[in-house]
């Protein structure tokens, strides 16, 4: 008994509801149009419910595309500061080769100027040696003069 | 002793094999409901089954505290508008990331019209007075939506649809007229 007034006064209600919403809508024109809308979405939803397979085989496609681009962008990222690190290894090893050549062409230039100034001295020495007689040589003359006579 | 723990064992496994089917029932019965106003809410298909699947994860992690209060429509409405709600405040906070959407464009959305019109000419006229509502439904806020579509789509009464927003009747009504305004509006072509 219950159930049925209650049943009654829901029935009562929506009638109420519509009445209003009718007198809302003022013209069939809104109605028919709200009315083409919910079929049209509800048609919509279930060809998208349909093609459920379709959707997640595409959002499975997008899936690898985005892990594939990613894998790239690592990858390019990867590359690019590998790029970078042994750029800077290469720069540096160039420096310290130049300055290990440096060093070494200025102990060259050391050591041949050490040479030079012997060389020089040695020369001097034997100019010196030559130019100047032997503090000997008038005693070695008489001595020589002697042995003839 | 042994007996009775094992008897409890198999007791549990039972429930939890009833709940389980139980639970596989009403996601047969509401998800297309439930989708089909996540699509109406969002226009990307894509979206739509994202937020429907989350919502019947949402739902079966907390199927044991459901205790049918409401009934399992309403309860998984809310959850639905709630992953809704979440989904665009989270895409106002990346504001940083790509803003563009998957959502179809309106004209789109309304070449989904079941052929019921007799000439060509009434299905065009049709056609393109759904458009004009799809276009009043985008430029609705998002609550003014959300009443719309659970009354004119989904075809709630005002008491469920108070239920499932969490809104007074009062509310309820206000928001639906200011949306029928809004769509008359675009059906009388802006007077």
């Amino acid at each position: 008994m219950n159930f049925e007034r209650e049943h009654e006064e829901t029935r009562e209600q929506r009638a109420m509801e519509r009445t209003q919403e009718r007198v809302e809508f003022q013209d069939a024109a809104i109605e028919s149009a709200i009315e083409n809308f919910r079929r049209s979405v509800r048609a919509w939803s279930e060809a998208e419910l349909s093609h459920a397979r379709a959707v997640q085989t595409a959002i499975r496609h997008r899936s690898w595309r985005l892990a594939m681009g990613w894998a790239l962008g690592c990858a390019l990222v990867m590359g690019g500061a590998s790029g970078v690190l042994l750029e800077r290894r290469h720069q540096a090893e160039q420096a310290r080769i130049k300055t290990l050549q440096d060093a070494e062409h200025r102990r060259q230039v050391a050591a041949q100027r050490v040479k030079d100034a012997d060389e020089e001295l040695a020369k001097v020495n034997s100019d010196v040696a030559r130019d100047v007689p032997s503090a000997m040589e008038p005693l070695a003359q008489l001595m020589g003069e002697d042995e003839s006579q | 002793m042994a007996a009775g723990t094992m008897l409890d064992t198999v007791s549990m496994a039972a429930a939890d094999e009833h709940a389980a089917q139980e639970f596989s029932t009403v996601v047969e019965a509401h998800r297309p409901q439930i989708f089909r106003f996540l699509l109406a809410s969002t226009r990307d298909p894509d979206l739509a089954e994202t937020l429907t699947q989350d919502c019947f994860l949402k739902a079966h992690r907390n199927w044991a505290s459901f205790r049918g209060e409401s009934s399992a429509m309403t309860w998984l409405m809310r959850i639905a508008i709630n992953l809704q709600k979440d989904h665009w405040r989270n895409r106002r906070m990346q504001f940083w990331r790509q803003t563009r959407t998957n959502a179809v464009d309106v004209d789109e959305a309304s070449d989904w019209l079941p052929s019921g019109e007799s000439s060509a000419e009434q299905r065009l006229l049709a056609k393109e007075r759904v458009a004009q509502v799809w276009r009043a439904v985008k430029g609705l806020s998002e609550r003014q939506r959300t009443v719309f579509l659970l009354r004119h789509v989904e075809e709630l009464e005002l008491g469920e649809i108070a239920r499932v927003t969490g809104l007074s009747e009062g509310t309820v009504k206000a928001h639906l007229s200011r949306a029928l305004a809004r769509v008359r509006t675009e059906l009388g072509g802006k007077r």
